[in-house]
């Protein structure tokens, strides 16, 4: 019951109701006996008329009415006859409109005048006037409008028109969400037959001063706020996929490390298996990454017949990220350039069908002798998370260091930037206006708008100039307090703008760069750890930035997912504790990560949460992921609960840990951690403790 | 703010089935099956299941199968999608798909995927993202998704998707927070959310919340009950229900209790029914409210019903 109000039944009211109940059961059951002896006489139509006159949803009755139709259809010749066949759908057409009048939300009643249409009838221009007359009634009836979009067609009314039609109902009341929407839907249709007059950079600059009409008149009016994003992206969007990083990075020095080899290079990786991860990282989901798009070239014939793998949860064939594995098991100690050659035959495509332009890079991959000293590796040792083990890293002192990388980072084509001089003119100018809107009225689609167009300047626009980091974080800032209901999105933006800042430079980036020193251990390989703890981080984000890292903390921060964490294919070692983690499946990102070793989630909310928001995020039986078949034979034995720990043992099992903390999570009692022990074979440590 | 008056609900959701003489309840037939699983869930999230007679119940679930395999509203209409999945629903909750013919059922529903991968919701051809969902939900409970063309399904949902990120009945449809659910449920069950854009929609969605903590279905609409689920199930598959304020949305769904008579309505003081006392207490649940059972997002189903059919017992 909509919008009814709730009042005490009265004795007489009661009464009426039995007696309409009583009428209506009557017409109902003698309804039901004539469908179900396919009685179609002009009485027993008529009743169903009759039905749906008082109820519109009796879906049966519409069902009832479509099969005589065909069964006076196929009495009638049309050719002898159409005089009658026109009747015979004219009665439906009324049917339908009466029953529309007493309900125009009534699925079965705009389908039945479908239908009709659908087979033949047309009575168009009758169509028409009655939808400007449904939609004048309700302008937001979505049923009316997906009518109108079924009908606009068959009328060959042309999408010019439509527009045209959007236009006049937002200039009568711009307050019309399903008005801009349809414009959208025609505008983006338009745009990409690259119509007449339709070309992104003509059509899209108008559109923004036609938004803003609704936008400045009363700021807090929903209607215009999609649309507005939907331009702003369409500005700042470069349809062609780019290649945004990668690891190794273009001009990259890589020092491959056996077993043993003392070194606190950032550019240096340890590899027992003499293997390590090749990384793309596209500016968009793409799909197509293999052997015959990406070449990588390389004297040694080991890197053949490459296997590229999207990651990405679920059964998903796209992802912005994809990795293979090199291979340099043993091979002679010597350096090797290796050039990756991307896009050059064509395949590599955008969810929005797109290709990808042609580029390519190089590294070099200098590999050390191995001396086969017995191990005494990571994992070996416990790895504290303490901060006296941590030292800030010296750039001075150091030989190389990774930030060198960060400037070879981006992968520009030079060709989009020139290009893009209308798209940078179109941003300062919204940024103008906003500013100018700001200054009249405090209001929070104004900020938000403003901080989206700030940031889309710095990053896609004019990636080089002064940023304005500090005003947005500013902005969020202001519309937590301006916007308290939605608090949580304006943090989560507000740290992904804050990690932009922190790598955005060397220098802002340095500072969190630390040493891990363990005395007992000092000839053992320190790579550099970015600690990103303390930082009241709610979510994380400039992954392209952060490939090269093997050691990250970020501990101590408000985090509820690690949502793209899957692209730091090196990581080793990873400090997630002291966070606001739920549960296990929020830690799907790690399953692709084969290297790590280290693993703390102590102290989060692991367990204390009935409902589950990442449960549908993580691959398993429940979302039909591939090889997530539920078969947890192996380990069952008669202590274990194997079922109620399913998210752990799917999170956990293919990974290589040596060390786990897991304490302060309520999941975490004996029993749990007997199942532990008993998943992760290689563990060595568990809160703390050696295991035998 | 008051609190839960589970017992009333109980009490309204078994009374409802006892008052058959209304008008509302006739009106309402042609849904009954629909109303059947809203009132059980309801009970079963509240733990009282066991007030009903299940033998009953479930006699009554399969008089409604027809010939084809699909289930009507009611015994003596035709049968339909969205009943079959209602039917199959209920059974789940019980524990008694045995009981089924799954071969048939899943037959019924395959023969209504179209050649876009799009569904009809029964042989008169409307095509609707809503039937989408029930096609995917139905054979997954079924454990039978295999027999329909998975990859197609989810490329016509796909198809959609509009530029606010949120989905519609066809494509070029409004979006809409129930043909969300629809959509993004999907999307989960076949293990395809990688078509959402998550942050885009999730503002969207978030945006559904107004200033009396409900959330509405469309902008610039009034709030309801109902989208307590529509619009918190799909926030919770695609991880941003951290977005909203879950205390206020809680206050309103308490606040449209009819705290006399039990039931939860659309909004304050309206009359209440079973469809919008069954989102309340689904959208408590999602809200963690205490003492309910935990209800699955995608599958509409208690957490441990649906553990029960992908895990084993």
């Amino acid at each position: 019951m909509h919008g009814r109000p709730r009042k005490p039944s009265k004795p007489e009211d009661e009464a009426a109701s039995a007696a309409k109940a009583q009428k209506l059961r009557a017409l109902q059951s003698q309804f039901l006996h004539n469908h179900q002896n396919n009685i179609y006489t002009k009485e027993s139509v008529e009743l169903s008329a009759k039905l749906l006159e008082i109820n519109p949803e009796s879906y049966t009755a519409w069902n009832y009415r479509k099969l005589a139709v065909e069964h006076h259809l196929s009495l009638t010749h049309f050719d002898s006859n159409p005089e009658s066949f026109n009747s015979i759908f004219q009665q439906e057409l009324t049917v339908a409109e009466n029953a529309m009048r007493q309900n125009f939300k009534s699925y079965g009643a705009w389908y039945h005048r479908k239908w009709v249409l659908i087979k033949g009838h047309s009575s168009i221009n009758h169509e028409l006037r009655l939808l400007d007359k449904f939609q004048k009634a309700d302008s937001r009836n979505f049923h009316a409008w997906n009518y109108r979009r079924f009908v606009a067609p068959l009328m060959n009314r042309s999408d010019e028109d439509e527009l045209k039609y959007t236009e006049d109902m937002i200039c009568n009341n711009f307050s019309n969400y399903s008005a801009w929407h349809n414009r959208s839907v025609l505008l983006s249709d338009l745009l990409k037959k690259k119509a007449d007059g339709f070309l992104l950079k003509e059509k899209v600059l108008p559109e923004f001063e036609f938004v803003h009409q609704a936008l400045f008149t009363d700021p807090d009016d929903q209607s215009g706020w999609f649309y507005h994003l939907w331009l702003l992206d369409q500005t700042v969007k470069v349809d062609s996929p780019l290649l945004v990083s990668s690891w190794p990075s273009h001009g990259y020095d890589l020092m491959l490390l056996g077993d043993s080899y003392p070194s606190s290079a950032f550019t240096s990786f340890h590899s027992d298996s003499g293997t390590f991860p090749l990384v793309l990282y596209f500016n968009q989901a793409v799909e197509g990454v293999n052997l015959s798009t990406v070449s990588v070239d390389c004297e040694l014939n080991t890197i053949k017949d490459l296997i590229w793998k999207p990651l990405s949860a679920n059964n998903s064939r796209t992802a912005q990220v994809w990795v293979t594995q090199l291979n340099f098991i043993d091979v002679e100690p010597n350096t090797y350039p290796v050039e990756v050659s991307i896009g050059h035959s064509q395949g590599i495509i955008s969810s929005s069908g797109f290709h990808y332009n042609h580029s390519r890079f190089a590294f070099r991959v200098c590999v050390q002798p191995v001396e086969k000293v017995p191990a005494k590796r990571l994992g070996g040792d416990v790895m504290l998370w303490s901060d006296e083990k941590f030292h800030i890293y010296d750039a001075h002192s150091q030989e190389s260091s990774p930030v060198i990388s960060l400037d070879q980072l981006s992968i520009q084509n030079n060709h989009e930037t020139t290009a893009s001089e209308w798209r940078a003119k179109a941003i300062a100018k919204e940024i103008d206006h906003f500013r100018e809107l700001l200054s009249l009225i405090n209001c929070k689609i104004g900020k938000l708008t403003l901080a989206r167009l700030l940031m889309a300047h710095d990053n896609k626009i004019c990636p080089s100039n002064k940023t304005h980091f500090k005003e947005v974080l500013g902005l969020y800032s202001d519309l937590m307090k301006l916007d308290p209901s939605h608090v949580q999105y304006y943090k989560d933006k507000q740290s992904l703008v804050l990690l932009q800042q922190v790598t955005s430079s060397k220098e802002s980036l340095l500072k969190h760069c630390f040493h891990y020193r363990n005395l007992t251990s000092s000839h053992i390989i320190n790579p550099v750890c970015l600690r990103l703890n303390n930082l009241s981080l709610s979510r994380v984000g400039s992954f392209d930035k952060l490939l090269w890292v093997q050691m990250l903390d970020l501990s101590h921060n408000e985090l509820q997912s690690i949502e793209g964490l899957e692209a730091m294919q090196l990581l080793s070692c990873l400090n997630l504790s002291n966070n606001a983690l739920c549960s296990f499946t929020a830690l799907e990102p790690l399953r692709s990560l084969k290297s790590l070793q280290v693993l703390n989630i102590s102290h989060n909310e692991i367990g204390a949460h009935s409902i589950d928001t990442t449960r549908y995020l993580c691959s398993s039986p429940l979302s039909h992921s591939a090889g997530s078949e539920w078969n947890p034979g192996e380990i069952i034995n008669a202590d274990t609960d194997v079922k109620s720990y399913w998210e752990a043992y799917y999170i956990l099992k293919d990974l290589n840990l040596t060390q786990l903390d897991i304490v302060g999570n309520t999941i975490s009692d004996e029993k749990f951690k007997s199942f532990l022990i008993m998943v992760l074979h290689a563990l060595k440590w568990l809160d703390g403790e050696r295991l035998h | 703010m008051g609190e839960l008056a589970a017992d009333k609900h109980v009490k309204y959701i078994i009374s409802v089935e006892k008052k058959k003489d209304s008008f509302e309840s006739v009106v309402m037939e042609h849904l009954r099956m629909n109303g059947a699983y809203w009132g059980l869930t309801t009970l079963d999230l509240l733990g009282k299941l066991d007030a009903i007679d299940k033998e009953e119940v479930i006699s009554w679930v399969m008089q409604c199968q027809h010939e084809s395999g699909g289930f009507s509203s009611n015994i003596g209409h035709d049968p339909h999608i969205l009943y079959t999945l209602s039917a199959v629903q209920v059974l789940a909750l019980f524990d008694k798909l045995d009981v089924l013919n799954i071969d048939k059922v899943s037959n019924y529903i395959c023969g209504l995927q179209n050649e876009d991968g799009s569904f009809s919701g029964d042989m008169w051809g409307e095509v609707d993202t809503r039937f989408s969902y029930i096609a995917v939900c139905c054979l997954s409970i079924l454990h039978r998704l295999e027999k329909i063309d998975v990859d197609k399904a989810v490329n016509y949902i796909a198809s959609c998707k509009n530029l606010d990120g949120g989905f519609g009945c066809t494509p070029g449809g409004e979006s809409h927070a129930g043909q969300i659910f629809c959509c993004v449920g999907a999307l989960a069950i076949t293990g395809a959310l990688h078509h959402v854009d998550k942050d885009l929609l999730g503002w969207w969605l978030c945006e559904r919340q107004v200033k009396s903590g409900g959330l509405n279905g469309r902008p610039e609409k009034l709030p309801d009950v109902c989208y307590s689920w529509w619009v918190l199930s799909s926030l919770i598959m695609i991880d941003r229900v951290h977005w909203i304020s879950k205390e206020k949305l809680v206050k309103f769904i308490l606040d449209c209790q009819d705290l006399e008579n039990g039931g939860i309505s659309d909004r304050p003081d309206d009359a209440v029914d079973v469809f919008h006392t069954y989102f309340g207490i689904a959208g408590l649940s999602l809200l963690e409210y205490p003492e309910l059972k935990a209800v699955d997002p995608a599958y509409a189903l208690p957490v441990d019903v649906v553990n029960r059919i992908f895990f084993g017992k």
